[in-house]
């Protein structure tokens, strides 16, 4: 379970972040859906710890972030917006590098590397140096990286920026497949679709705060349109998207 | 924090074993380029050396039948005449052509103003920018001078003066230059490039570890994991640090090979680069390696990408020639004080390996101490740079 409170974050004279509380919640997918410079990236940055918030706090399963951040990283996986590769490794080292990162022994990391192999179909490239590899292909090695100690959450930044259709489908279907296990994953998009398609909770952010929480169905509801789009345009208002 | 520090250690490591561009730029230009100029450098100067004092001076003579005393006397000394009449200007033109080397011209009244026992006039055409003419030219003059003051003591001796009035005092040289302290003087060179491998062996590593991890977008997944950072910026500087002795071996080999087949005792040298020397020079070096790593990393973590990153660590790499500059231009002499100041102490103490001087235990403490000091110093700044938010880019 991961718990924001109340976070906010300026960045000198730019307020990135006013006010941004929501809980995501285990054995669900929530998304932070928001239009670019919304403040989504700030806030998951503060989400795993790599940028002190201002005010506010961050729980990562009970444990404070700011606090006990290695204690709290342990129990997050993390797939920030740049998500490179080291090119020169193949899929397997890097996935290693990063195991080994988090403390996991040789033979532990094996047996979680088959397993990750196995669950992202990832065979045919896994001993492959990663600078050959497709962009789908590239997308599953860092996730695989990001779940290598088998974290009970995961935080994604905007996971499917520039990935093809192919890549998206299977992106999903991954995330699907953690949902199922009881996993608490929290996810930030800009594309509408993408977060109707996945999400159980939709956390709306425009201009550093929280415009609407809640299922799909309750925010739709709440704007009165059955449309997704539209709910999110009125909620939003009407300067955010000319701007 | 040791067993993260080691993890980050192996994958830098690994990771540019395979990178051709670091092995190129780490294991190959960086350790050869010195030993290679080098060789390359001292044999052109001893097949110069060897070539002059073997070649006859040639010189072009011009107006030669006004004064056949002087055409015998150089002939005598050995010198090739070519005779031809040239004007002034004609003999300026064939050495500014490189048609003449030398060109002697003596003028319409040598003749009539030598007869009367008054300045006779010669002129002596030379480029003074070409070494090899200017040495020509002085080799002529002071041919010259010996014909004028031998025909002054034979006209001092007609007059019944003794000619040794002329000479009020008599100079002789001695030159003190050891053969080893010439080659020092040349070999003064060496120590900058290995200074130079030292750090051309983790430039590209300083570089990729650092910008380059931020430009593939690998940064922040490695800043978000459950690793302090001195740990991470401790494993990128091991393996930094481990290119860098790698390059240094591998020059230091070089360059003993390189000893062995450029003939120093021909120019008069005896330059002790054995296998001993070498194993003392790594070892004034490698208190340089942790320092040169540091700096390297330090500036390129401030850097936004590769290309700038690369374009503020050449000027690095030219830092350790300043204090050695430094201290030829002001001559300074060996001082416990200077050993404080790194680059400058290895470069002092590998001359003194070379000039076969007693070391003193205290200057290699200091050098070392100094070094790893300053070391520590921006290691401590390169971990407080990486924890600070803007490491994100």
């Amino acid at each position: 379970m991961i718990e924001a409170e109340i976070l906010a974050k300026r960045f000198g004279a730019v307020e990135a972040v006013r006010e941004v509380s929501f809980t995501a919640r285990d054995g669900e997918i929530t998304g932070l859906l928001g239009p670019n410079g919304a403040g989504k990236s700030t806030t998951l940055r503060m989400v795993y710890g790599v940028l002190a918030p201002d005010r506010g706090s961050v729980r990562i399963d009970g444990i404070d972030i700011r606090g006990e951040t290695s204690r709290a990283r342990a129990h997050l996986g993390v797939l920030p917006h740049a998500s490179g590769l080291y090119g020169n490794l193949t899929a397997r080292e890097n996935i290693a590098y990063f195991g080994s990162l988090q403390g996991i022994d040789a033979k532990q990391l094996r047996a979680r590397t088959a397993e990750l192999v196995a669950s992202l179909a990832m065979e045919s490239f896994i001993e492959r140096p990663a600078k050959g590899l497709s962009q789908g292909q590239r997308i599953k090695v860092a996730l695989a990286r990001a779940l290598v100690h088998d974290p009970a959450n995961l935080v994604l930044d905007e996971p499917t920026n520039g990935l093809d259709v192919m890549a998206i489908r299977s992106l999903r279907e991954m995330l699907k497949h953690l949902k199922s296990l009881g996993r608490c994953i929290l996810f930030s998009s800009h594309v509408m679709q993408e977060v109707a398609a996945l999400c159980d909770q939709v956390v709306i952010i425009g201009r550093g705060r929280v415009l609407a929480q809640g299922s799909l169905q309750s925010i739709r509801e709440r704007a009165g349109t059955a449309s997704l789009e539209e709910a999110f345009l009125r909620v939003l208002g009407p300067t955010e998207g000319c701007e | 924090m040791m067993r993260a520090l080691l993890t980050v250690f192996r994958k830098e490591f690994l990771e540019n074993l395979r990178d051709r561009r670091t092995l190129v730029s780490a294991l190959l230009f960086g350790p050869l380029f010195g030993p290679l100029l080098f060789g390359a450098m001292v044999s052109r100067m001893l097949d110069q050396s060897v070539a002059e004092s073997d070649e006859p001076l040639q010189i072009t003579l011009s107006g030669a039948e006004q004064a056949p005393n002087l055409r015998r006397y150089l002939e005598s000394q050995g010198v090739t005449l070519a005779l031809r009449s040239l004007s002034e200007d004609a003999g300026r033109t064939a050495v500014q052509s490189r048609a003449a080397k030398v060109v002697v011209i003596v003028p319409g009244d040598y003749a009539s103003r030598f007869a009367a026992a008054m300045p006779a006039p010669l002129l002596l055409v030379a480029d003074s920018s070409d070494s090899q003419a200017r040495k020509s030219a002085d080799r002529v003059r002071q041919l010259l001078a010996n014909y004028g003051s031998g025909i002054a003591q034979l006209r001092l001796k007609a007059r019944g003066v003794s000619p040794l009035l002329a000479l009020p005092v008599a100079v002789n040289e001695i030159d003190v230059t050891t053969p080893t302290g010439r080659a020092v003087a040349i070999l003064g060179f060496m120590t900058y490039f290995v200074l130079f491998a030292v750090l051309m062996g983790g430039l590209y590593l300083a570089i990729d570890s650092t910008a380059g991890e931020r430009e593939r977008g690998s940064l922040e997944a490695l800043l978000s994991l459950p690793v302090g950072r001195a740990s991470i910026v401790g494993g990128k500087l091991l393996a930094t640090c481990a290119y860098m002795c790698l390059s240094l071996a591998i020059s230091l080999a070089a360059f003993v090979v390189v000893f062995r087949f450029v003939p120093l005792e021909r120019l008069g040298m005896s330059a002790n680069l054995g296998a001993g020397t070498a194993l003392k020079f790594f070892a004034i070096c490698l208190p340089f390696v942790p320092l040169g790593a540091a700096l390297m990393t330090l500036v390129a973590s401030f850097t936004r990408s590769y290309r700038e990153a690369q374009t503020y660590l050449t000027s690095v790499l030219l830092v350790p020639t300043l204090p050695i500059a430094f201290a030829s231009i002001y001559s300074l002499k060996t001082s416990s004080s200077l050993m404080l100041i790194p680059s400058l102490s290895q470069h002092l103490l590998m001359t003194s390996v070379l000039k076969d001087e007693p070391i003193a235990p205290l200057d290699v403490a200091l050098s070392a101490g100094s070094a790893l000091g300053v070391s520590l110093l921006l290691t401590v700044l390169i971990a407080r740079h990486w924890r600070r938010e803007s490491m994100l880019g």
